[in-house]
């Protein structure tokens, strides 16, 4: 039964490099030198995550692929991440909600995977906790103070929240995949999670003085590789030296 | 001290550091941000994520009272030629170590 936890944890993994991907995009070119750094540490915390996910879905497929290989050896369609993540990074506001609207559902998606039955995947998840909580709490005080602030901040703030909506519907849904393995405690359901992921966005979205757009049409497709045309990009740019230099070091 | 440099409008904060061990918090820089909140998350991003502290502290610059470069001599110097105020004419009990 390894080929579904193999998904899994691509899924687990592709979800992290990518947003940890389009967040170093702000490398350079944050709106403080203060927030620069903050939005880059996030980044290398993600890709950190990734790292260890996708060394561990290496080893659980055992083809001899390792992370690299992972990461910059698959194309778009191989890729499992929820589209959310995939697209451009947009202006700060909508960098910040998305990373709330992330990082809420991956903060609980970790603590429920502090107790997974496979005991790597357990410890990564206990480590990366708590450095999900912080990325919560960044992002949700920067979120409140983009809908308290000026008309234009919570104006764009709004925007993204409206926008980026109909990508929340695919971080809880389920499939065959994740369900078997649910049932040998590898994987936690990713509709248990809605709940509360909703209490807490609702919460903050209230102290922003933004309003919660209602549930429409919700846009999926990415955990079984149809993605938008924005990650076939965002790869070209992160794969090029690997893949025009096999087996470059330095 | 004026609380905001021309190139960003946000309030600067200086920001201590407490090293892990017990020592006391010590002047690590500074960071500008819109409030106490922001100063604290600022500060933990740009100076203490690699274990560099076990806790923050962030201050208004403004609200630091500062001697001038004027104070010196005033401040400081009338006890470098009172010889009688350093404690180097005591005798060192034998048994203490002097590091």
């Amino acid at each position: 039964m390894s080929e579904p936890f193999f998904e899994y944890l691509l899924r687990l993994g592709d979800d992290r490099l990518v947003l940890g991907h389009r967040l170093s995009e702000w490398c350079g070119h944050g709106p403080t030198l203060e927030e620069d750094i903050a939005l880059t540490n996030i980044a290398l915390d993600l890709v950190g995550e990734a790292n260890l996910v996708l060394q561990r879905a290496g080893q659980i497929e055992g083809a001899g692929r390792d992370q690299d290989a992972l990461a910059y050896l698959r194309t778009d369609r191989e890729y499992r991440n929820a589209l959310m993540v995939e697209l451009p990074k947009g202006d700060f506001g909508y960098s910040i909600v998305r990373q709330f609207l992330f990082s809420t559902y991956a903060m609980h998606q970790w603590e429920a995977l502090s107790a997974c039955a496979d005991t790597d995947l357990a410890g990564i998840a206990a480590k990366a906790l708590k450095q999900s909580r912080y990325h919560v709490r960044h992002s949700a005080e920067w979120l409140v103070r983009l809908g308290g602030g000026t008309d234009e901040s919570h104006g764009r703030a709004e925007d993204a929240l409206n926008d980026l909506w109909r990508y929340t519907g695919e971080l809880f849904a389920t499939d065959a995949v994740e369900q078997a393995l649910v049932k040998q405690k590898l994987a936690v359901d990713s509709s248990s999670l809605e709940a509360v992921w909703r209490r807490d966005v609702a919460d903050v979205v209230a102290r922003a003085t933004l309003t919660l757009p209602p549930d429409g049409y919700m846009q999926g497709g990415g955990r079984a590789g149809g993605h938008t045309e924005h990650l076939g990009l965002m790869l070209a740019e992160m794969q090029v030296l690997p893949r025009t230099y096999p087996g470059a070091k330095w | 001290m004026s609380s905001e440099s021309r190139d960003n409008p946000l309030p600067l904060w200086e920001v201590f550091l407490q090293p892990p061990g017990g020592a006391a918090h010590e002047h690590a820089g500074s960071v500008h941000a819109g409030d106490k909140e922001m100063a604290l998350q600022a500060a933990r991003d740009v100076y203490a994520r690699r274990g560099e502290a076990v806790s923050i502290w962030v201050v208004p610059s403004e609200q630091i009272t500062a001697s001038t470069p004027e104070d010196m001599g005033p401040f400081f110097e009338p006890g470098n030629d009172k010889a009688y105020r350093h404690p180097q004419f005591y005798k060192v009990p034998p048994g203490v170590r002097v590091s």
